[in-house]
This record gives structure tokens, C-alpha cells and sequence, in this order.
């Protein structure tokens, strides 16, 4: 009863905060409702028992991807009137979208209407006794060890190329070198003089 | 408790009373025990700079905290005219709640846990990866210049640090073989020579106890990496435009998350409620006081970094985050688990 009760809840508030966030004419309020569709979507994974997909859903997306993008959301200085005026030139495209959008839910449909969907048949078929994370780690570690580590590699890839991208070499920046500083000594930088009264010292 | 209730009150309804009442057992002395932690930090914080600290409400100064508490609940709310008032409102209470939420999964004693999930650590991570949205929230709402500088340096901060904080963690589960939290506490029975328990004194495993100690008062912004709130700099952050109750669920918030933080340092390290050396009279001390005494210890530590350590500048934090700790952290990842292939489980298998 209680999972039936938590099920539409979770469900009809993914809905809401999906179509908030396409409705929000605040981007960052946008975001937020985003962050929320995670959440909930988080908690369906864990009613149907994918708790581990569920806890990364919410430490990757919530917790690292959806901070970063909020800022950059933050910092955006938008303008609602230009905003507007995309809306003439960016139509046509929007209205492809939208038409693969609708076939695909039409589709949805009519899966739906030809037979309902059998919960109790996992399509993993992993024992119940199982925690996901071992079920999980098996696949990926044995079937689909090569898939896997492409993906890392891909990965690997893509932040290289962040990194390539962003970093520049500036001149005139003088960071840091913490090594030189720890092996900087007393001797180095003080030097003792008795001095004549009278006479300068020499810099 | 659980079973007493499903059986008077149906299985769905009888579960859903037991965790409610389990929630408020866990919340009711945590916030009593978060008024008291910001006494004690006050108290050791005074005693280390030669001063007495609070001492004149109630005996030694021990209700400070409440007529606190009551100062702040009959001030008024101010709310800046520029500020996003929703958002504005909601930032201290998501701070508050998530400060509390991970308190769900950890093992107060045998089978002691309010949530005893196969995912527990995982869960702590998630939960304390979603305290930075209480700051970046309350720093933008404030639509104010210092709150919002305060919440660009905590994202970069909490998102540094764990990082590092999550290499640690796997190196934690790798050595007990489990994400939960009861299963790893158990694991540290006997860790050395039999007798002692707690990963901590395990040489290998010592270096990371360390960098997560160092790792949970970067997560949690506490001295010497409060470079949220510095004061010299900033004001007091993301905190600047806030008075009253919203102000105290903040500092209610950031004490809960202090000792969240403590908490998974002895669970995680130092052996949770098992008492430190496996011997028999030492288990006739319930768990959670050995729980609590470890608590108390490092809630003593945070104060103690807090009172003697200057604060970092954020170049220097961000150095240490990602070109120390990442990559210590992921070398003692490939460490562990290459020891664990030769002894445990055999180089061939």
C-alpha cells in the first residue's frame, strides 16, 4: 500500500517538476526544479529496487553535475526580451522536435496498450539475493569489461580535452611553487650586519 | 519495534508509525546534543585562547545554547526587498534537513540503525554532497555580493573535496567488502592482531583516516577551511543577510553536519560502536556510549583544528584538495587493492 502510495507520489511529482522546468521563466528556478526531477527519479529507482542507480543518480547528477550547471545557470546575465526574440528563428526546429516527441509517446502508448509490463520479470535476471551492487559489478566487470573501460576511456578523453580546451598559458602569473618555499632557509633570505654608525649598508 | 507495531497496526501502517517514532528518538537528542556540541565548541575554543567562554546562564554557562536559541526564535525575521524570497526561506531548511537526513544510516549499536540499507555509505555521500545547495542556494537568494562569492568558493570547495573524500571511502569498502554501514563496523572486529578493533590502526589504512578527518572539515567548511564564512574577507558568507530562526537553522545545520562528520569518522575508522580493544568486560558498555565517547573525541578535535590552525588561503585549499589529496587518495586506492588481491583473495584469482 504505502509503495503503491510512494510510487504515484514520486511519479506525479517527476511529472510536475518536468513540466516546471520547462515552465519556470526563471532559469535557475528552472534548474531547481530539475534537481528535483532527479530526486524523484531517484526515488522510483529505489522502489523498484535499483537502489545503487539510485544513490549514484543522486551523488553524480544532484550533487556534482546539477551544482556546476546551477552556477553557470547563476551567472548567466539573461535577457528576456532577447530571449523572445530567438523564438521566430529557432520554431521550425523546435517543431521537429516536438513532432518526434509526440510519435515517440504515441509509441509509448501503443507498447503500453499491447500487454502490460511484468515487474516481477527482471530483465538482468540476477538472483533475488543479490545486493545490486554485486549484480551490477559482476556484469560490468566480466561481460562487459570492454564496454565498460571504453567508457572510462572516452571519459579520460573528454576531460583531457576539457582540460586542453580551458587551460591557456599565461605570462606575468607568478603561482605559487610550495617546494621552493619549503626549501627556502634562513640563510637565504637573512643576511647579518654590524654596521658602522655612519655608514650605509649595502642592498 | 517494528514488529510490535505491525502486529497491532498492519504491516504498511505499523512500519511507517515505528519509523516516524525512530526518526524522532534519532533527531530529538541530536539537536539537544548539537546545542550542546556548540557549547562545548565555544567552551574549548575560550579555554584555548585563555578566556572562560560562556559561564553565566545556568551552571558553568551550560544553557548558553537554549537562551540562544530563545534570543534567535523572538528576533525578527528580516527578509532583504531584493532578495528571491522563496528560495530565500527555503535555503536554511534544506541546510537543516540534510544535516539531519544522514544520521538515518548510521550504527548506534548491533542491528541499531534506523535505515540498515545495503547502500548506507553511499547514502551518506549522497547526503552530504547535497549540503552545498543549502549555501549556493541562500548565496544567490540573498542577491547580495558577499553571500554570492561565498557560495562560488563552497561549490568549488565541497565539490573538491569529495572527490578525494570518495577515493577514501572506496578504499574503506574494498577492505570490509560492503557498502553498509553495519557490515563495515563489524569488519573492524579484530582488525589487528585479533584484539583491536577499528581500521584506523591498521598502518594502510591509517594515512587515510587522516586525509578523511582533514577531508570532513573541508566538506563541512569548519576552520581551518571555513573560507565560506571568513569573516576578514567576506563578512560572514552565504550567511551575511540572514537573521533570526533562519540564522539558527544554519548554525543548527552546520553543528549537525559537524558531527555527522565526527560520527563517520569513528564508524568508518575507528571501529563505530565496538569498543576499542575486543575484550569481553568492554561489551558490557553499550555501543552507543563507545559511539558516543568517539564522537565526543573528534568533535573535540574539530574544535581543538578550529582554535589553533589559521585559515587557509583558496588557492592553498584548492592545491591541497586536487593535486594532494586526489592523487594520494587514489594511489592508496590501488594500494589497498592490490594488497587485498595478494592476501586475500590471491594474486591468480
Amino acid at each position: 500500500m504505502i509503495q503503491t502510495i510512494a510510487f504515484y507520489l514520486f511519479a506525479t511529482l517527476l511529472i510536475a517538476s518536468g513540466a516546471l522546468t520547462i515552465l519556470a521563466r526563471n532559469p535557475v528556478h528552472s534548474v531547481l526544479w530539475l534537481i528535483l526531477a532527479f530526486f524523484n527519479a531517484a526515488g522510483l529507482m529505489v522502489l523498484v529496487g535499483a537502489e545503487f542507480i539510485a544513490m549514484l543518480l543522486v551523488i553524480v547528477y544532484v550533487g556534482a553535475v546539477a551544482v556546476l550547471f546551477l552556477f553557470v545557470v547563476m551567472m548567466l546575465d539573461i535577457d528576456f526580451a532577447e530571449l523572445r526574440a530567438g523564438l521566430a528563428r529557432y520554431l521550425p526546429f523546435g517543431m521537429v522536435l516536438a513532432l518526434v516527441l509526440l510519435c515517440e509517446m504515441v509509441f509509448a502508448v501503443g507498447a503500453w496498450r499491447a500487454g502490460g509490463v511484468d515487474l516481477g520479470h527482471r530483465l538482468g535476471a540476477t538472483p533475488a539475493d543479490v545486493p545490486n551492487i554485486e549484480a551490477i559489478g559482476t556484469l560490468l566487470y566480466t561481460r562487459y569489461l570492454y564496454i565498460f573501460e571504453g567508457a572510462g576511456l572516452v571519459l579520460l578523453v573528454a576531460m583531457i580535452g576539457a582540460i586542453v580546451l580551458t587551460h591557456r598559458a599565461r605570462s606575468g602569473v607568478r603561482p605559487q611553487n610550495v617546494a621552493a618555499q619549503n626549501r627556502r632557509r634562513p640563510e637565504d633570505a637573512i643576511r647579518k650586519v654590524n654596521q658602522p654608525v655612519g655608514q650605509g649598508v649595502e642592498l | 519495534m517494528t514488529a510490535f507495531f505491525q502486529t497491532h497496526l498492519g504491516y504498511g501502517f505499523g512500519w511507517f508509525l515505528a519509523t516516524l517514532i525512530l526518526i524522532l528518538i534519532i533527531a530529538l537528542p541530536l539537536m539537544l546534543a548539537v546545542a550542546m556540541a556548540i557549547y562545548a565548541d565555544r567552551k574549548i575554543w575560550a579555554a584555548m585562547a585563555l578566556r572562560r567562554g560562556p559561564n553565566v546562564v545556568g551552571p558553568f554557562g551550560l544553557l548558553q545554547s537554549f537562551a540562544d536559541g530563545l534570543k534567535v526564535f523572538l528576533q525578527e525575521t528580516i527578509i532583504p526587498s531584493s532578495a528571491n524570497r522563496g528560495l530565500f526561506l527555503l535555503a536554511p531548511i534544506i541546510t537543516f534537513t540534510i544535516a539531519l537526513i544522514g544520521w538515518a544510516v548510521i550504527p548506534f549499536g548491533p542491528d541499531m540503525a534506523l535505515a540498515d540499507i545495503n547502500v548506507g555509505l553511499l547514502y551518506t555521500l549522497a547526503a552530504s554532497s547535497l549540503g552545498v545547495y543549502g549555501v549556493i542556494l541562500a548565496g544567490w537568494a540573498s542577491n547580495s555580493k558577499y553571500p554570492f562569492y561565498s557560495a562560488i568558493r563552497a561549490a568549488a570547495q565541497m565539490v573538491s573535496y569529495e572527490v578525494s573524500i570518495g577515493f577514501i571511502l572506496i578504499s574503506v569498502v574494498l577492505w570490509a567488502g560492503s557498502f553498509n554501514l553495519g557490515t563495515i563496523v563489524l569488519a573492524q572486529k579484530g582488525e589487528i592482531f585479533g584484539i583491536i578493533n577499528g581500521f584506523g590502526f591498521n598502518p594502510l589504512l591509517f594515512p587515510m583516516a587522516v586525509m578523511f578527518l582533514i577531508s570532513a572539515m573541508a566538506e563541512t567548511a569548519r576552520a581551518p577551511f571555513d573560507l565560506t564564512e571568513a569573516e576578514s574577507e567576506l563578512v560572514a558568507g552565504y550567511q551575511t543577510e540572514y537573521s533570526s530562526m533562519a540564522f539558527a537553522l544554519f548554525w543548527l545545520g552546520e553543528y549537525g553536519n559537524v558531527l555527522l562528520m565526527c560520527a563517520l569518522n569513528a564508524t568508518l575508522f575507528w571501529g563505530g560502536w565496538l569498543p576499542p580493544i575486543d575484550w569481553a568486560p568492554l561489551y558490557y558498555v553499550p555501543g552507543i556510549i563507545w559511539l558516543f565517547i568517539k564522537i565526543s573525541a573528534f568533535f573535540f578535535v574539530f574544535s581543538w583544528v578550529k582554535a589553533t590552525v589559521p585559515r587557509y588561503r583558496y588557492d592553498q585549499l584548492m592545491r591541497l584538495g586536487w593535486k594532494i589529496f586526489l592523487p594520494v587518495s587514489l594511489f592508496w586506492v590501488f594500494l589497498v587493492s592490490g594488497f587485498l588481491m595478494l592476501t586475500r583473495y590471491g594474486a591468480g584469482a
